[in-house]
């Protein structure tokens, strides 16, 4: 069963909520989903990246106000 | 890109596949140097270390005025040109004893070039990640002379010695000019497919970019770090006088890199946002300092850092008016809120421009 999580970068500059990101992922099962929400405009195109190199899949991303919430479900490595 | 798990050597017997890490500042030397032993089919990934210090994001993220500029980091966009894994290592933490107390001594400013690339060729070493995945060895972007401190032919065994890579350690780009390592001797790598790059010249560089095929790739002027800009080390050391003791937190260094940073008396000092992108940034620190604003009139958002009394304040309020819509009334209404959330305001006069001395811009 997939759970979901939430990781909260907000106020954090890049590549901070990337780290912080990898890093979530890290202790997640394989088909959880991770909510990143992040306020610098530079993660729009950095974690989309990071997730492409490292084979994860960026479900949503939104922008709300100042917010841009990132859903992506952790694959394999 | 899929690489082969194994490669077939001259008599056809299968040659297990040896691994490299290479350390991906996000500038083209280091673009390089993994390519060249990519293309010997090493399987390699990417290292990147976040000193804190990094030029890369912050201020762009920041400044409203740079909004529209692309804010890719060059080391996901590094790898993802190489087609190999990233992994971005928070070092900031661990990085404060390099700046703080470099072995090897400053470099212009006040950037602790080789002890910093001895501690990040050392993490890569350690990062018990490498080791436990087969890594056999190291990969870096370093030219012989291309800077001053740290790649100098001289300093290049030092590093590799404290790094603790010893022969591991593999710069491809420079490496005839080198002893050979443990990936040339044992026939991981071919030694004759290597460059011998020196100088401080990047013609070479550009040549080999062309000959892959790169473009559009990152030319950073000052090096990999905020501590090669004399602004900001001067900032920096600002602070460490006013403190009367040399050590920083990861939210005072990135203030350094943020508005107008007056200081009128030795105990105290004012960060004046200079445009909206600014204002929003500082405003997530209005728990953490007493802040002023303009009310009567538009105007920055103010921190005060330091220790500071009433008619501290009251000066501080008379340079954020300044700096304020209001410059040239006779009052300007302002805000003093503490970090706490309590606040008060006052009525004051903006200071004359003249009367802002030179000196206290830090």
């Amino acid at each position: 069963m997939s759970n979901k999580h939430t990781l909260d970068c907000s106020n954090l500059l890049c590549p901070m909520p990337v780290i912080r990101t990898q890093n979530a992922l890290k202790e997640l099962n394989e088909g959880d989903t991770l909510e990143v929400i992040c306020t610098d405009p530079g993660t729009l195109s950095d974690i989309p990246t990071w997730c492409r190199i490292n084979q994860q899949e960026v479900l949503s991303t939104e922008e709300i106000d100042n917010q841009i919430i990132f859903t992506i479900k952790k694959t394999a490595i | 890109m899929t690489q082969a798990n194994s490669i077939q050597t001259s008599n056809n017997a299968p040659q297990k596949q040896r691994k490299a890490v290479a350390l991906i500042s996000g500038g083209l030397d280091s673009l390089l140097a993994a390519k060249v032993i990519q293309e010997q089919g090493v399987h390699v990934e990417g290292i990147n270390f976040y000193t804190g210090f990094c030029v890369e994001g912050h201020t762009h993220a920041i400044r409203k005025k740079d909004k529209d500029k692309q804010k890719r980091n060059n080391a996901l966009w590094v790898a993802e040109q190489l087609g190999i894994k990233l992994h971005i290592i928070d070092i900031s933490e661990e990085y404060k004893d390099i700046v703080l107390n470099p072995k090897h001594g400053y470099g212009a400013n006040l950037n602790p070039c080789l002890d910093c690339k001895i501690f990040m060729v050392n993490q890569a070493q350690a990062w018990a990640w490498a080791e436990e995945n087969g890594f056999d060895f190291i990969i870096t972007g370093e030219v012989i002379g291309q800077r001053p401190k740290s790649q100098r032919k001289e300093t290049m065994p030092i590093i590799a010695r404290e790094s603790g890579a010893e022969d591991r350690l593999l710069r491809p780009l420079c490496a005839k000019n080198l002893m050979p390592t443990l990936p040339e001797r044992e026939g991981w790598v071919d030694r004759d497919q290597l460059y011998d790059f020196s100088g401080r010249s990047r013609k070479p560089q550009f040549e080999l970019a062309k000959k892959f095929g790169f473009d559009d790739f990152a030319q950073p002027a000052g090096g990999c770090c905020f501590l090669t800009d004399a602004n900001y080390s001067a900032k920096l050391a600002d602070l460490w006088e006013a403190r009367g003791e040399r050590r920083y937190e990861l939210d005072d260094i990135m203030l350094l890199k943020v508005g107008r940073h007056i200081r009128p008396k030795p105990n105290f000092k004012l960060i004046v946002s200079r445009e909206e992108g600014e204002n929003n940034f500082l405003k997530g620190y209005k728990k953490q300092f007493t802040s002023i604003h303009t009310v009567s009139h538009g105007g920055p958002l103010t921190l005060l850092d330091g220790a500071f009394d009433k008619d501290d304040i009251k000066l501080a309020a008379q340079i954020v008016a300044r700096y304020s819509g209001g410059k040239s009334a006779d009052a300007v209404t302002v805000q003093i809120e503490n970090y706490n959330g309590t606040s008060y305001v006052m009525d004051v006069p903006p200071m004359p421009a003249h009367e802002v001395k030179e000196e206290w811009h830090v």
